[in-house]
């Protein structure tokens, strides 16, 4: 293998992607657009879910109650109605997210130490954000009911400390104390974004030549398949790892997502995964010798297992264990892994060899499978 | 028809493209029954002037009638009367040669039992009895050719517009291709074929040669051979190497030296000086010089010379 | 120079499926020689030269192109040859200078020498202000120069060009042949097939490949005088007619319409010009010119490969 032959290849790959206008517009502008749109698009945690209130009891408690669920960053509190049906018509209209009937008897009832049920009507439609708000509105109602133990108990005068609850639990989120769902999407979305351009383009490059019939005479030259594939693989390469290098500015810089471990950490992972993206990609070029075909497959192989099972978007340990096993072989998961780690909780390299070694054998699998289906001849 | 026989008037057709010129105000006649070729480079305005014809295209200006109506004003009218066969043969390479034939009749509007006849009629011009179910993509060149044919007059037209209809195809092919466009024209319908192989020239009646757009001359290739050239054509026997066509392109009175089979076509002013002259000049250079003889020019000659060096070409 | 031929074939043999694309051909070419291989589609040309620039392997057969045996280690041979198919190798989105520089590098061209190469090949072929152009936007005959600009940069001993003018315009043609003979004069080999049979009859030798197999082999001249007949031009406005009249005249072996009469081949040779004239005087036919013309290379193939399908 020659170095002069495979930069040859490399400079040539360079010059047409320069001089594609489309090929550019993908590489520089996706990943910003997909860092915008997902970084603040989307969201797994809930906040100002449209609450709608049926106050059938009107009283002082009963306010006392509506204004923490108004001070609550989860809930905005939108309307309050004076017949039921009218909530229910909100719930099914999507006007409201949450519905709480708060009965004629609650502020009777609380002054006279007997329990008192608050109902809420929740919108199952989205799973996820039902589970939260049923979550959120089940933590204000205990403060809540903390506060009147706590009052009823100073009015009578015993002492607060015979009524201490026996078990309480002091919750520290380490890594991602906000819970803000976006510093653990952000990461993934470095990720996305490189495999989108990786797939994309590097999956065009040997079908290109075959379709435009250029292939014929490169194979009838001395370079080797070695060479053909590392030399196309290079100048992806630079693409990818610069792409890479703007999402994570943009992360760090604009979304605040902590940057807690080393450069040379991110950047190494960063390159191993690029490197594992652009062989699958290139290896479906060489299998499919025609682009329209090899772009699909493309993005299927790569952006579809990502995006569904290498714990992007769906908690892998919540998966059932046959497809979990497949997970193994998303080697995006992997990369998952490694990100997160070096941001948000800063470890070194030495911790994540295991991840490491499964991207870097992946890498060498892919490039000799390649390499061999890859033969010179138009066979 | 317009005047009597006269299949297509064409009268000082121009067509711009933004600033680039691609027809500058041809003018010709073609009558009944003619085969009449377009000779010229690439980018000389063949296939343009065919595809206004057509009616694929509108003039910038000037006036062309086919089979009698305006291609401007009618052109539905026109093209209900032509034939086209485009460059890249347009069949569906996934469709077989039978389905494709049935396709491009239903296009052109053919009643159902005379697309039959039709049919059977194209399939055996094309020699593909017997091979009707395989797809066009996997046919060789020369059926290829003659199923675009078949596909293109299946509604009879009396204008028949080939586009370099033989580009790519083999040379026996070509012949075979010919004979049938000749046997066509028997039958009164006028075929225009627009090619770049010289030795197809011959087989038109008449010849429009093309150069950027404008029409350098047209008449029949006999004519064209012995009055188009400037000069005279000598046959130059002398061992084909560069060095032999240096010496012959530095030789006094010499026009212009080209190989040509195996030996060289030399044009010249003076045919019967240069023809004395030339063994000794080269003679004098170590050349050795079997004959020299005066011929009648080959349409190439006259080709070469008329449409001359290209030194500052344009892009296709 | 030794005497070993720089292309040796013996026995090839390739086939796609059901279709024996190349049926045990063989035939040989000698150092500096420009041959033609001509013949039909689906005669073998391409398939021929493909396995000849070890882009293709060959079921059976032997095959040594400048000393290297192409069958057994075709990248050895890459080195040495250069192929010229008939989609070739150029980059639209590269300019002039950059295809020819990809090439060089490919091959290893010292980088001196690639430059004063490109220089003087350029110049030859008349493209030396385009250098910085794309070569999307070069015309076509252009685009042939520059293809074969590519192939040489890296002088080959022997050169394989697939159609390299079909499409291109007579004037780019005679440039094209011009740099050919640049090349050959340096001891170049040269092997190519073309649909032009004017081009054919400048080749040294010709084969003539029908069904994969080479039918003739030979000097254009010799083929010329060696086609068994004569042929007769008949100059006449009555073309259709005059064949009609002359289909089944038993000593003519082939007929064909031209734009100002018709071509006939007889058997017999020029003695069978007599009844020729008759046949058509008979039929009332106008005749303007009537002569023996020497053969051109299309009636010596097309004769060839008629008597090569009428056998079993």
């Amino acid at each position: 293998m020659t170095v002069r032959r495979t930069l040859a290849i490399a400079r040539k790959e360079l010059i047409q992607v320069r001089r594609d206008p489309r090929s550019l517009l993908i590489a520089m502008l996706m990943p910003v657009l997909l860092m915008g749109l997902l970084g603040y698009g989307a969201r797994l945690d809930a906040r100002q879910l449209p609450v709608w209130i049926f106050d059938r009891d009107g009283s002082q408690e009963s306010q006392a109650l509506l204004h923490q669920v108004r001070a609550s960053p989860y809930f905005a509190l939108v309307r309050t109605v004076e017949r039921y049906d009218a909530l229910v018509a909100a719930l099914d209209a999507g006007r409201a997210r949450l519905g709480l009937v708060v009965p004629p008897d609650f502020s009777r009832r609380l002054r006279s130490g007997e329990r008192v049920a608050v109902q809420a009507l929740v919108d199952g439609t989205d799973d996820n954000s039902a589970h939260l708000a049923i979550g959120y509105a089940e933590a204000i109602l205990d403060r809540f009911a903390a506060e009147v133990q706590g009052d009823w108990i100073r009015r009578r005068g015993l002492s607060e400390r015979a009524f201490v609850a026996p078990l309480s639990i002091e919750a520290r989120t380490w890594y991602n104390e906000d819970l803000d769902s976006r510093h653990f999407i952000i990461p993934g979305v470095v990720a996305l974004a490189m495999a989108l351009v990786g797939a994309l383009l590097a999956s065009l490059a040997v079908a290109r030549e075959w379709e435009r019939g250029t292939m014929e005479q490169l194979v009838s030259t001395p370079v080797t398949a070695a060479e053909i594939l590392v030399g196309k693989l290079l100048p992806y390469f630079a693409i990818g790892m610069a792409d890479a290098a703007i999402c994570v500015a943009i992360a760090v810089g604009w979304f605040a997502v902590p940057f807690r471990g080393t450069l040379l950490a991110l950047a190494a992972a960063t390159a191993l995964f690029l490197l594992v993206t652009l062989l699958v990609a290139l290896f479906i070029s060489v299998t499919i010798r025609n682009q329209l075909g090899a772009s699909q497959i493309a993005i299927l192989a790569t952006l579809l297992p990502f995006n569904m099972l290498s714990g992007f978007a769906f908690p892998i340990d919540q998966m059932p264990a046959p497809v979990r096993a497949i997970t193994y072989v998303v080697w995006g998961r992997y990369y998952l892994t490694v990100v997160k780690a070096i941001l948000l909780k800063g470890s070194p390299l030495g911790d994540l060899l295991a991840p490491m070694s499964a991207l870097a054998l992946y890498a060498l699998a892919v490039g000799v499978l390649a390499t061999r289906r890859f033969r010179k001849s138009l066979d | 028809m317009s005047a009597a026989g006269e299949a297509v008037v064409v009268q000082d057709l121009v067509k711009r493209f933004g600033g680039f010129t691609a027809v500058d105000r041809v003018s010709f006649t073609a009558r009944q029954g003619e085969v009449l070729g377009f000779l010229g480079p690439n980018g000389a305005g063949k296939s343009t002037i065919i595809r206004i014809l057509c009616g694929l295209l509108r003039p910038t200006a000037g006036r062309a009638l086919v089979a009698g109506f305006d291609v401007t004003r009618d052109p539905e009218a026109v093209r209900a009367r032509i034939g086209y066969m485009s460059q890249r043969f347009s069949l569906y390479d996934d469709l077989s040669a039978i389905e494709n034939l049935r396709f491009f009749g239903g296009l052109y509007g053919v009643a159902p039992a005379e697309l039959r006849q039709r049919i059977a009629w194209a399939v055996e011009m094309a020699g593909l009895r017997g091979r009707e179910t395989a797809l066009a993509g996997t046919l060789a060149g020369g059926w290829k050719q003659r199923l675009a044919l078949g596909c293109a007059v299946l509604h009879r037209p009396p204008i028949v517009f080939l586009d370099e209809p033989t580009s790519g195809v083999d040379p026996m092919s070509r012949r075979q291709f010919w004979q049938l466009i000749h046997r066509m024209a028997t039958d009164g319908v006028t075929v225009f074929v627009s090619t770049h192989y010289m030795d197809e020239a011959a087989y038109c009646h008449r010849l429009a040669l093309l150069d950027r757009g404008r029409l350098v001359a047209l008449d029949t290739p006999a004519v064209l051979r012995t009055t188009a050239l400037r000069g005279a054509v000598l046959q130059v026997q002398a061992p084909p190497t560069a060095e032999t066509l240096a010496a012959l392109d530095a030789a006094p009175g010499v026009l212009g030296a080209a190989v040509f089979g195996d030996g060289f076509h030399v044009v010249v002013n003076d045919a019967s000086a240069v023809q004395d002259a030339l063994p000794v000049f080269l003679a004098a250079r170590g050349i050795p010089c079997q004959a020299v003889v005066p011929i009648a020019p080959s349409l190439e000659d006259v080709f070469v010379q008329r449409l001359g060096r290209r030194d500052a070409e344009s892009a296709a | 120079m030794s005497t070993e031929a720089a292309v040796a074939v013996d026995g090839l043999a390739k086939r796609f499926g059901d279709i024996r694309a190349v049926d045990r051909l063989s035939f040989a070419v000698a150092p500096g020689e420009l041959f033609g291989l001509v013949g039909p589609d689906g005669a073998g040309k391409t398939t021929t030269l493909r396995i000849l620039a070890g882009v293709l392997a060959p079921d059976a057969g032997s095959a040594r192109v400048a000393g290297h045996d192409v069958v057994r280690h075709p990248e050895s041979v890459k080195h040495a040859i250069s192929y010229m198919p008939q989609r070739f190798g150029l980059y639209d989105d590269l300019t002039v200078d950059e295809n020819i520089r990809f090439y060089a590098d490919l091959f290893g061209v010292p980088r001196r020498e690639r430059e004063r190469r490109t220089a003087r090949l350029l110049a030859i072929c008349g493209m030396t202000p385009f250098r910085g152009r794309l070569a999307g936007a070069l015309s076509g005959g252009m685009k042939q120069k520059l293809g074969l600009s590519c192939a040489l940069v890296h002088r080959p001993r022997v050169l394989l060009l697939d159609e390299p003018t079909t499409g291109v315009d007579p004037v780019s043609r005679r440039d094209f042949w011009r740099l050919l003979y640049e090349l050959l004069a340096e001891g170049m080999t040269v092997i190519t097939s073309t649909a032009y049979l004017d081009e054919a009859e400048r080749c040294h030798r010709l084969a003539l490949l029908h069904r994969g197999r080479a039918i003739l082999c030979d000097t254009p001249a010799r083929l010329k005088a060696g086609m068994p007949g004569a042929v007769v031009a008949v100059t006449t406005p009555e073309s259709a007619a005059a064949r009609d009249a002359l289909a089944d005249l038993p000593d003519v072996t082939s007929l064909h319409v031209v734009g100002d009469g018709v071509r006939v081949v007889v058997a017999s040779g020029a003695g069978g010009l007599a009844a020729i004239r008759d046949r058509l005087r008979a039929a009332g036919i106008a005749v303007a010119e009537i002569a023996v013309v020497s053969p051109a290379i299309e009636d010596v193939f097309v004769a060839s490969v008629a008597a090569a399908e009428a056998l079993p």
